[in-house]
């Protein structure tokens, strides 16, 4: 079996504000294969944006310190480059698209320029080879006249199309990797479904390895093939999204699939389901917490669980679970669907 | 986009008005005579019905205004008193000192606060950033004219880099009227300076918080290109603002930087005036330099809408 | 706050406190008001720490650079320049504060009278308009052309030359509170103008006009130092700093000294001005304060 393509080993960052230590990550380990989907779900403010930023190394240091761990790429540490051999993998090997087109895009510059400011960059394309591409480009994604849209300037285009040219950008020097961080989170359902649909048909025919930060399990259960579930700095779950959707080991997982009314489908219905219907809050991430961070909202928990913090483990092959009660919660899980 | 400017170019016009009626209003609001103010203590009642005469002071009084209105309306600025010189005229002889002094002053100080502010926004929070601040404040609370003095005093006298004062044209050679206008520059472009790279700071601070920079940083861009291709754009608009209002500092402090450097423009004319209280050409100057500074700030908005494609007009 | 929580001691005493963490988190008030403190106090007590009557001309004693009995050196009429330039600091603090307050007065009663009133708002605004597009200096300048010279004088041109942008100000003031729901409702109350001015317009302006007094309280100290030194400010009998400086002008060459020490003066107060500014913006507006 060759290397995976991105392995975060476990990795710290802690943030030093003046008001104390923020663990926003705290020894999340998970990996990508080549050619992959993986999800990586939680509630916001679980670190799981924090993790994928690492990896292209835009957390600001200060206050951002990694404390321990590794983020390897094709067997590099990232962490341990220095910012010029960081920046030829930004947006050339890897690349990102964030939740907001609306303000992820730089409403001064064309469209044109700003796809073709990465082929200038890491392919050395001259402006005009650059934005003949860029035209190519907006086709690909699928916005009508791009000969016209490339001269044009983001605020002149829709949210939707926004996104697409968000993913044109990412795509352009055909990355190895590529994070999407809530991609479809600020957009119309409808709009959803279609810039989902262009993920999905752009990854076959790019092949390029994607993890999709999300906090819908409707859109994970479309799009992805392995699933990594976080809470408050930690990996908490992860298996395939087979395994996940048919045996949750894990409460939090449990109590994600509860706020979605049927699996899969989310899509169809007006509102996206969100995390928070889940009883309780996010505990603060400043204090070290002795037990598991979730016990305090968790049905399952036991006097155990706020003395001792479960560690994860294998229980099933290829899925992970950091619960001293997984089988109580994948027998109740199967009791309650059949 | 014409019509607009036009519709700008037409909203000059009763801020101009303004300006003029003020300027004509001073010599009748105030009190006392103002020929007797003018000829001085020393004047016959001859002399002071000459100065009346000449003012038009002895003319009823809309007489007057309607004279000086339709004077203006043909670029007649009026007659020197003590020089008997069409005002316009003394006014071409003293302009190329003052626009060399005014143009280095705006690229010296361009110059140098634009990266400040930028380097300071970006080490946001740093020492360099205090620094910076630092020299803001300073900027703007040391008066030009001592600054002037420090510099004269510093690399004329005591190094010799420098000559002490005066004015070579640039048609007699760039070296010497280089040498010449450096120190001037920099005296009167410090608060200015300070100026642009406080708001160029603050500009920049709140464009790098935006989502589009750290797309730039995503891609994978040097810092350089994300902090002035995708930056400094962004923050423009307020900058270029600032650099429109602040004219009014750089006229102001012409006035004083030529009396120190003895520079023969504009603003020693309007200082000489004053002091003989040759007041068509204080007149004169108040306009002129109204008018420009109103002109600069069209400009600026004007070019709002090649520094950002949002703004259409 | 979360910080009263971290500190037991600041919460006992919360009058006290309160005050000291002002200050503590803005050391700019503490420097600034100190040294402005200090050089009141020079104004206040110059006659007791001048050497010599600073208007006492002593011809056998033109020129002496700085030493034992002359501090700062004589100028070129004998005077003694340590003693003109503590006098001086009478003249800087009284035509700063003095055309500070009056423009500060002048247009918060302008400010609201626009604010309130349509069409004295259409007129007003007009003529600041114009006022406001003569640079400050040349509009002072152009005033004290026509006027005996004066430190009454002096004040009054630089107010006038301060007084569109502190109108401005109010008038902005003034007309954002307006569409305040509180405002509204004290009006559909019936609550007369007058009484919703003084209840619910003045005191929300009283922390942007003091901000504002006091930058216009540092930039009136440079424009008198600026009119004496061009020759149509303060009367030249009086010691003030722009005058010593517009002296010695033509002498500078040999008798440098006696341009530094008002300078240095001048420099530090307005200095100190500006960041008592500075600090009172940055504690009374954080919002700003972060960006600037």
């Amino acid at each position: 079996m060759t290397a995976p393509l991105l392995e975060i080993d476990d990795l710290r960052l802690h943030f030093y504000t003046r008001d104390g230590v923020v663990r926003a990550v705290d020894g999340v380990t998970y990996h990508v294969k080549a050619g992959e989907t993986l999800a990586v779900v939680g509630e916001s403010g679980c670190g799981k944006s924090v993790t994928a930023q690492s990896v292209l190394r835009l957390v600001p240091s200060p206050p951002g310190r990694y404390v321990s761990g590794q983020i390897r790429f094709q067997g590099r540490n990232l962490l341990d480059l220095d910012m010029a051999e960081m920046r030829k993998l930004r947006g050339a090997e890897i690349s990102m698209i964030f939740q907001e087109p609306m303000t992820s895009l730089n409403p001064v510059l064309t469209v044109g320029r700003q796809i073709g400011e990465t082929l200038v960059l890491h392919q050395g394309m001259d402006q005009k080879a650059a934005e003949a591409r860029a035209v190519e480009m907006l086709k690909l994604v699928g916005i009508p006249e791009p000969e016209r849209r490339v001269r044009e300037y983001p605020h002149q285009l829709s949210g939707g199309m926004r996104q697409r040219v968000m993913i044109a950008m990412a795509l352009a020097c055909n990355p190895k990797l590529l994070i999407a961080d809530e991609p479809t989170t600020a957009l119309d359902v409808t709009i959803q479904a279609q810039i989902l649909d262009l993920m999905r048909e752009l990854k076959s025919r790019v092949g390029a390895a994607i993890i999709l930060i999300t906090h819908d399990l409707g859109v994970v259960a479309e799009m992805a093939e392995r699933v990594v579930v976080m809470y408050a700095g930690r990996k908490v779950e992860e298996a395939s999204v087979d395994d996940l959707f048919a045996r949750p080991r894990h409460p939090y997982t449990l109590g994600l699939m509860g706020s979605i009314p049927h699996l899969g489908s989310s899509l169809v219905h007006n509102a996206p389901p969100r995390l928070a219907e889940i009883q309780g809050v996010v505990p603060s991430l400043r204090e070290e917490i002795p037990g598991c961070a979730f016990a305090p909202r968790c049905g399952f928990a036991t006097e155990r669980c706020g003395r001792e913090r479960p560690e994860i483990e294998e229980l099933a092959p290829g899925h992970f679970a950091a619960c001293f009660e997984a089988e109580r919660v994948a027998a109740q899980f199967a009791e309650a669907a059949s | 986009m014409f019509a607009y400017i036009v519709r700008r170019l037409l909203a000059t016009i009763p801020v101009m008005g303004v300006v003029a009626l003020f300027v004509f209003a001073l010599l009748h609001l105030t009190p006392g005579d103002p020929a007797v103010l003018i000829a001085g203590e020393l004047a016959t009642d001859a002399d002071i019905a000459a100065i009346r005469a000449k003012l038009g002071l002895d003319q009823p009084f809309h007489i007057q205004l309607a004279t000086w209105l339709w004077s203006l309306a043909r670029g007649d600025l009026g007659i020197s008193i003590f020089t008997n010189l069409p005002v316009t005229r003394l006014i071409e002889q003293r302009l190329e000192p003052t626009l060399m002094l005014t143009l280095t002053t705006l690229i010296v100080s361009i110059v140098i606060a634009l990266p400040l502010g930028i380097i300071s926004a970006w080490k946001a929070g740093t020492w360099i950033d205090t620094a910076v601040m630092s020299f803001a404040v300073f900027g703007f609370s040391v008066p030009v004219f001592v600054l002037g003095f420090v510099l004269i005093l510093v690399f004329s006298l005591q190094l010799d880099w420098f000559p002490v004062q005066g004015y070579t044209s640039i048609s007699e050679g760039f070296l010497p009227f280089l040498a010449n206008i450096t120190l001037p520059s920099v005296a009167l472009g410090m608060i200015y300076a300070a100026l642009i790279a406080r708001i160029t700071r603050a500009s920049m601070l709140d464009v790098l918080a935006q989502d589009y920079i750290r797309t730039a940083d995503a891609k994978g861009l040097a810092t350089f290109d994300v902090l002035i291709r995708h930056g400094l754009k962004n923050a423009a608009v307020p900058i270029v603002t600032v650099i429109g209002i602040g004219i009014a500092l750089l006229i102001s402090g012409v006035v004083v930087t030529e009396t120190v450097f003895a520079i023969p423009g504009l603003g020693r004319l309007t200082v000489d005036a004053i002091v003989k209280r040759d007041y068509p050409i204080v007149q004169g100057m108040v306009l002129l330099f109204s008018a420009v500074y109103v002109f600069i700030n069209l400009l600026v908005d004007l070019s709002y809408t090649l520094l950002d494609p949002r703004i259409r007009y | 706050m979360t910080a009263t929580a971290l500190e037991p001691t600041v919460a006992a005493k919360p009058a006290e406190g309160r005050v000291r963490r002002v200050l503590r988190r803005h050391p700019k008030i503490v420097i600034g008001g100190t040294i402005l403190l200090l050089i009141a106090l020079v104004a206040i007590f110059a006659p007791y720490l001048a050497t010599v009557d600073p208007q006492k001309v002593s011809p056998a004693r033109r020129m002496r650079w700085p030493q034992e009995l002359y501090w700062f050196g004589t100028d070129m009429m004998g005077r003694d320049v340590w003693s003109r330039t503590l006098y001086g600091t009478r003249v800087s603090l009284v035509v700063g504060i003095g055309a500070a307050a009056l423009a500060t007065v002048g247009g918060l009663a302008l400010g609201l009278i626009t604010g309130f009133i349509r069409w004295a708002d259409a007129i007003l605004m007009r003529i600041m308009d114009g006022l406001m597009s003569i640079p400050a200096v040349l509009l002072a300048i152009a005033l004290m052309a026509i006027t005996q010279a004066s430190i009454q004088n002096v004040i009054i041109a630089i107010a006038i030359a301060e007084l569109p942008r502190v109108t401005r100000l109010v008038r902005g003031v003034v007309l954002s509170l307006r569409e305040q729901p509180f405002v509204e409702a004290a009006t559909a109350a019936g609550t007369g103008l007058a009484m919703t001015m003084i209840r619910h317009i003045l005191p929300n302006t009283v922390a942007p006009l003091l901000v504002q007094g006091t930058y216009v309280c540092a930039s009136a100290m440079i424009t008198e130092a600026i009119l004496s030194f061009i020759g149509a400010g303060t009367p030249p009998i009086i010691p003030s700093w722009g005058n010593i400086m517009s002296e010695a002008r033509s002498i500078f060459q040999v008798g440098w000294y006696i341009v530094v020490f008002p300078s240095v003066f001048l420099s530090i107060t307005v200095l100190s001005v500006n960041l008592l500014g500075d600090g009172m913006r940055d504690a009374l507006d954080p919002r700003l304060a972060r960006r600037m």
